[in-house]
């Protein structure tokens, strides 16, 4: 359900870069750029699952796991 | 949440003695806490929304639920810890509980 | 007025002593996407903005003012028992001859927090776009300080603080329809 909220692009790789070129790079569009005004009566997340997750509403939630591994952080 | 028990003990030193009971800091204060947490944030989440739905009867509804469900957790929350809030807004026993630790950034 | 409530908006822990991590934090609490910036745009805005409004702003800065909390929970627990040369290695040597371990507004640089970081223009749409582009920079600013954690609990509170800005963000897209069809317009929401 969440998997569509990566793009993806390629950047122009000069053979003079002096590090090894990240061929592909990415970024999050997160769920909220898609909705102009949110419905009313979605379905909701329990209270739990809403706290854990920062929104109450499945519609808004997008996960970000942390990419530090291979961002070499 | 191992090492919040150093920090009950000392939280204890200035706490009421409650044979038996759990003070606030200890693993059963945090988790009562997040239950009004999750309360909590449901409320904040409609309020937004309805800032912006103000028309959404069922939201309203909802809201208004979930009120009167955070009054109750909150009441019996601060009878066993302590005031949440204060100018008024909450009860206090003797002596006055509202400046005793742990605050929540200490917790 | 506000009345303070003696409890974090969400469970804030922090398992690994890395005051490196701190520094980083500094952003969301006195940097020009952070939190404080954040509190204060919005609570000052509100009082020129159309009245139909005026409650998002009010409450989307009030909510802001917890996560500031938060933020310095995690500065607080992360800096409270590290010795200097800890804070030192960690690039916060500056910081500990001026404020000791004392919180201070500063971003992950060392700035201060400075009013020019925050705009009113009196025009609401214009404030409003401020008000979302600032909600995407900060969650930006999150995913960057996600990556550069490897401590779980920092990351779920990270994760939370993430999340709301894009609640917020999409509230503030909403007040700009609303602003958009007033005007005697009918519209049902």
């Amino acid at each position: 359900m969440y998997d569509g909220q990566w793009r993806e692009w390629k950047p122009y790789v000069s053979p003079w870069d002096p590090c090894p070129p990240i061929r592909v790079k990415s970024y999050v569009v997160a769920p909220n750029l898609f909705i102009p005004f949110q419905p009313p009566n979605l379905p909701q997340f329990s209270l739990d699952e809403a706290l854990s997750r920062g929104t109450l509403w499945p519609a808004l939630y997008s996960p970000y796991p942390s990419r530090r591994e291979w961002k070499g952080g | 949440m191992e090492e919040n028990k150093e920090a009950n003990e000392s939280a204890g030193n200035r706490e009421p003695e409650r044979d038996g009971h759990s003070v606030a800091g200890d693993a059963a204060y945090v988790a009562e806490l997040e239950q009004l947490q999750k309360v909590d944030f449901a409320l904040v989440e409609l309020t937004l929304y309805l800032d912006t739905h103000p028309n959404d009867m069922h939201a309203l509804q909802q809201f208004n639920q979930l009120a009167q469900r955070r009054a109750h957790l909150a009441h019996s929350f601060e009878i066993k810890y302590g005031p949440l809030m204060q100018f008024g807004h909450s009860y206090s026993r003797y002596p006055w509980q509202w400046y005793q630790p742990p605050w929540p950034w200490q917790v | 007025m506000w009345i303070y409530e003696k409890k974090l908006q969400y469970p804030v822990r922090v398992s690994k002593c890395d005051p490196r991590m701190a520094r980083f934090l500094l952003e969301q609490y006195g940097g020009a996407d952070g939190e404080l910036s954040a509190a204060l745009r919005y609570l000052n805005q509100r009082y020129t903005i159309p009245d139909k409004v005026v409650g998002l702003l009010n409450d989307i800065g009030t909510e802001e003012f917890a996560h500031l909390e938060m933020i310095a929970t995690m500065v607080y627990k992360l800096t409270k028992d590290a010795t200097p040369e800890q804070l030192e290695a960690a690039g916060l040597g500056p910081h500990f001859v001026n404020h000791d371990k004392a919180l201070f507004y500063e971003n992950a640089g060392g700035s201060p927090w400075t009013a020019t970081y925050i705009q009113a223009k009196g025009d609401p749409i214009a404030d409003l776009f401020e008000d979302i582009a600032a909600e995407e920079k900060a969650r930006a600013t999150y995913q960057w300080l996600i990556d550069y954690t490897d401590d779980v609990d920092i990351q779920d509170s990270l994760k939370f603080l993430r999340e709301r800005e894009i609640v917020h963000s999409m509230r503030f897209k909403e007040a700009v329809e609303i602003l958009k069809a007033e005007q005697g317009k009918k519209k049902v929401f």
